[in-house]
């Protein structure tokens, strides 16, 4: 693999082929927020925070830093007015969500987010993907899927593997969640189910 | 059909075929596009066919139901050729004095010729008719003449040539010469140069790369790739063809909504005869080159028109858009290189190789060539689809060929580029038709909707229509559209509820600046578009409708009022009688009052009210004046005279 030379908030990285720029600002501790990423995940590119200023000849724009890959002599910078102003409103819109989540909170305070910006949404869920993701790439179980699309998407699981206890031997998903959103759309697939003869009868083995 | 095996051959074939077809009969073409069925032109179709029986002369004329045309607001069109006489809006019962006076004794029927209402002139031809007078007709001037159904009709005016041309005169090298040359851009929307894009694929190392036909058309209002879908699938397929022999593709896809029914219809059944014509499959016209062409059905998701949402869904996924950091073309579809182009894109390629690119480029702008079709709707007296060449203003389109705006009214503003382009006002009317010019001017080219609106039009609600349909279309992936977009549009319909508060612009503004620099792809990047430039051009409608709660255009139901001016109300009692919600407080000899609590604001009582009384006013932004007292009311008219 070759090596690449870019600039990270005024410090020389050095940087392998392939590297995003998240892992090579990470590799010399050099820190980016991000909500919709995991180690053990792919790249999703979903929340947007991550978002940073990539100057390539001279030319400026703005990129998901978890996605885009490191090139020789790129220029990036973490922190600029306008990148501020991004993560602050996705903040703000997150925060309709779920004012009371902890990672939000913390980054709120660091670019000064208001969690009042905008009236509150019914859902906690901030589609990181996390659950959904984490399932179906670490598991394979695809036990949790969105459905719907635009303002109306949402998790929800599936209900045979709630059923067949595939859910209720893993639940490795629900740490992982920054909101009480997975917890919460679990609880509600379960109680709808207990209504069903199918989760009775399982239930009683 | 054996399959043709040579270009020796295929000229045969033609030559045969115009041969055969040479038997002077006069040919009764229909529109059979999708706009023309829904104005009855299969009952016209039908009705020829059993009048051509009835008459015994089946042997003796030709009737073919073809594409569509464009003139979609005469529907149904045909055209009886050789004379290529144009009768429009023609009816079943119409038929059998068709064939008795104009088929049998060459006579012309007057009316049912197009009349000029400017000048009362009627047009025998669809060339002396303004509509079709003035485009530039490189694309759909076919449509008319071919039978949508039969491949034999594309190889009578010179089908399939192209393909021959490009597989035994040119390589590979020379073929993408010319379409570079020819600066050929994209019809979908984005306008990039559709040369460097094959040129990126064809140089990719991977062996195995695609080509496929972005015909997922979704703009409201818009309908140009499914005219030329319907009407010449082969011209599309033959452009295809020709691009994945330059970027050495075996395989391609039709990537087409399913919302198209007799579009997929067309492009399936001119896929089977071009595979057993031989234009399609092993060994292409004995070239050595293989290809073959799938179709797939869109599911009914906006997002999928673009580029990378359309390739994760044919690989069998959810149609979410990817980030394109390394471009479609060198890692696309199943990460192989693909080339990607809209339905009139791949339409125009037969055209730069038939004629050249030196032809092409003669039409057109500095940095835009050839033709564009848009599809012209709203308030404008020409509905229709029109081919235009790049550069022409947008005053000549919307005068000139769309014959301006119906009922009096003022022209307000033209849409381009559908839900991602904007809205330009009446001072931006001589601005030249091109992908940067248009760009520049707050709106953009996009696939080529046009939405003409009037005065009545309030700009804020058309900014609000716009994102409704954004939210809704949203895939719901990235923060910045799927929340941004859908508080935009919150925001938005509060200003156009009344509900609007100082600070609204502003806030619009910064989600504006989120979704355009952060959302993941071109659907959230460009849905502020609609309100940036409204906002740009008609700001002040933006602030009379927070500021004064006042609807200029006098179109938001919230905003506006009705009311009778009692010096002019007659009593006539035709509005008491109308209004469906009993608003309207009256009787005999007694003004009329509208009863606000009740108004349901329908309009009803401005509609039925006599045009020589004019008392029912619509107002916005002031107060209602108070109801007259009760002892004024009383209308005392004189005797008869």
């Amino acid at each position: 693999m070759s090596k690449i030379l870019l600039t990270i908030d005024g410090r020389e990285v050095e940087a392998k082929e392939g590297m995003t720029v998240l892992e090579a600002a990470r590799s010399v501790g050099i820190t980016i927020p991000t909500l919709c990423d995991y180690e053990k995940l792919e790249p999703y590119g979903a929340c947007r925070i991550c978002t940073v200023e990539a100057e390539v000849k001279g030319w400026t724009k703005l990129v998901v830093s978890c996605l885009y890959p490191v090139e020789q002599n790129l220029i990036v910078r973490t922190r600029s007015e306008k990148v501020d102003r991004i993560r602050k409103m996705i903040l703000q819109l997150l925060l309709s969500h779920a004012p009371y989540a902890r990672d939000l909170q913390g980054l709120a305070k660091e670019y000064g987010a208001d969690k009042d910006r905008f009236e509150k949404e019914s859902s906690f869920c901030i589609h990181c993907g996390l659950c959904v993701r984490y399932c179906a790439e670490v598991k394979k179980k695809d036990a949790i899927g969105f459905i719907n699309r635009g303002a109306k998407r949402e998790i929800s699981f599936v209900p045979e593997m709630i059923t067949s206890k595939v859910c209720w031997n893993c639940k490795e998903c629900f740490p992982l969640c920054p909101t009480e959103a997975l917890q919460a759309a679990y609880g509600l697939a379960e109680a709808l189910l207990s209504d069903s003869p199918a989760f009775e009868s399982e239930s009683e083995e | 059909m054996a399959q043709i095996k040579s270009p020796d051959e295929l000229k045969k074939v033609r030559e045969e075929l115009l041969l055969r077809r040479d038997s002077g009969n006069p040919c009764i073409s229909i529109c059979a596009g999708a706009g023309c069925l829904a104005s009855g032109a299969g009952e016209v179709i039908a009705a020829f066919k059993e009048e051509i029986e009835k008459q015994g002369l089946t042997a003796d004329v030709d009737t073919k139901g073809t594409g569509c045309p464009g003139f979609c607001e005469k529907g149904p069109i045909m055209v009886i050729y050789p004379e290529e006489i144009c009768y429009v809006q023609v009816k079943a019962e119409d038929v059998p004095e068709i064939i008795s006076q104009t088929i049998k004794e060459k006579k012309i029927i007057d009316r049912l010729l197009y009349v000029e209402p400017s000048t009362g002139e009627k047009a025998t031809q669809e060339s002396d008719i303004p509509f079709y007078k003035n485009q530039e007709r490189i694309l759909i001037c076919n449509n008319i003449k071919i039978d949508s159904k039969s491949i034999d009709d594309y190889l009578a005016i010179d089908g399939y040539a192209a393909l021959a041309k490009a597989l035994f005169q040119m390589t590979p090298e020379q073929v993408l010469a010319e379409v570079k040359k020819s600066n050929l851009r994209g019809r979908g929307g984005g306008g990039f140069p559709a040369g460097r894009k094959w040129e990126g694929t064809r140089n990719a190392p991977d062996p195995i790369k695609y080509v496929i036909v972005n015909a997922d058309e979704g703009d409201p209002g818009a309908f140009m790739d499914r005219a030329l879908l319907e009407g010449n699938p082969h011209s599309i397929l033959e452009g295809l063809i020709i691009g994945a022999y330059t970027i050495g593709a075996q395989e391609g896809y039709i990537y087409v909504r399913q919302e198209y029914p007799l579009a997929v219809e067309n492009i399936n059944l001119a896929i089977k005869q071009a595979e057993e014509y031989g234009f399609l499959g092993k060994n292409i016209l004995g070239s050595g080159f293989d290809f073959t062409v799938k179709v797939h059905q869109g599911a009914g998701a906006f997002v999928c028109g673009e580029s990378s949402a359309l390739m994760t869904a044919l690989e069998g996924k959810a149609g979410e858009p990817r980030p394109k950091y390394i471009r479609s073309n060198i890692k696309g579809l199943w990460e192989r290189p693909t080339v990607l182009n809209n339905v009139e894109t791949w339409a125009n390629v037969p055209l730069i190789i038939n004629k050249g690119a030196d032809w092409f480029i003669q039409m057109g702008t500095e940095g835009s060539k050839g033709t564009k079709v848009f599809s012209l709707v709203g308030k404008i007296t020409n509905t229709g689809l029109v081919e235009v060449p790049m550069g022409i203003t947008l005053r000549d389109i919307i005068y000139k060929i769309g014959g301006g705006i119906p009922g009096g009214k003022k022209f307000k503003a033209v849409q381009t580029g559908g839900p991602s382009g904007g809205c330009l006002p009446e001072n931006m009317l001589d601005l030249e038709v091109g992908f940067d010019e248009l760009t520049k001017a707050g709106s953009m080219m996009g696939s080529g909707g046009m939405i003409i609106m009037d005065e009545d039009t309030c700009m804020v609600d058309v900014a609000r229509y716009f994102l409704e349909f954004l939210a809704d279309e949203s895939c719901g992936k990235c923060v910045p559209c799927r929340e941004g977009v859908k508080q935009m549009l919150k925001i938005l319909t509060n200003i156009t509820e009344g509900k609007g508060r100082v600070g609204d612009i502003e806030l619009l503004e910064e989600l504006a600046e989120t979704a355009i620099n952060a959302s993941l792809c071109a659907l959230g990047q460009s849905a502020p578009n609609p309100f940036l430039s409204t906002l740009h051009y008609f700001r002040d409608e933006y602030e009379s409708h927070i500021k004064e709660k006042r609807c200029s255009a006098l179109y938001c139901k919230e905003l506006i009022a009705y009311h009778i001016d009692p010096d002019k109300c007659q009593a006539c009692m035709i509005c008491f009688k109308k209004c469906p919600s009993e608003a309207i407080i009256g009787g005999k000899n007694m003004i009329h009052i509208v009863d606000q609590e009740k108004c349901t604001k329908c309009n009803t009582c401005l509609e039925v009210c006599p045009a020589r009384f004019d008392a029912v006013k619509k107002i916005s932004g002031e107060p209602v004046p108070p109801p007259i007292p009760e002892e004024e009311r009383t209308i005392v008219r004189g005797g008869k005279e």
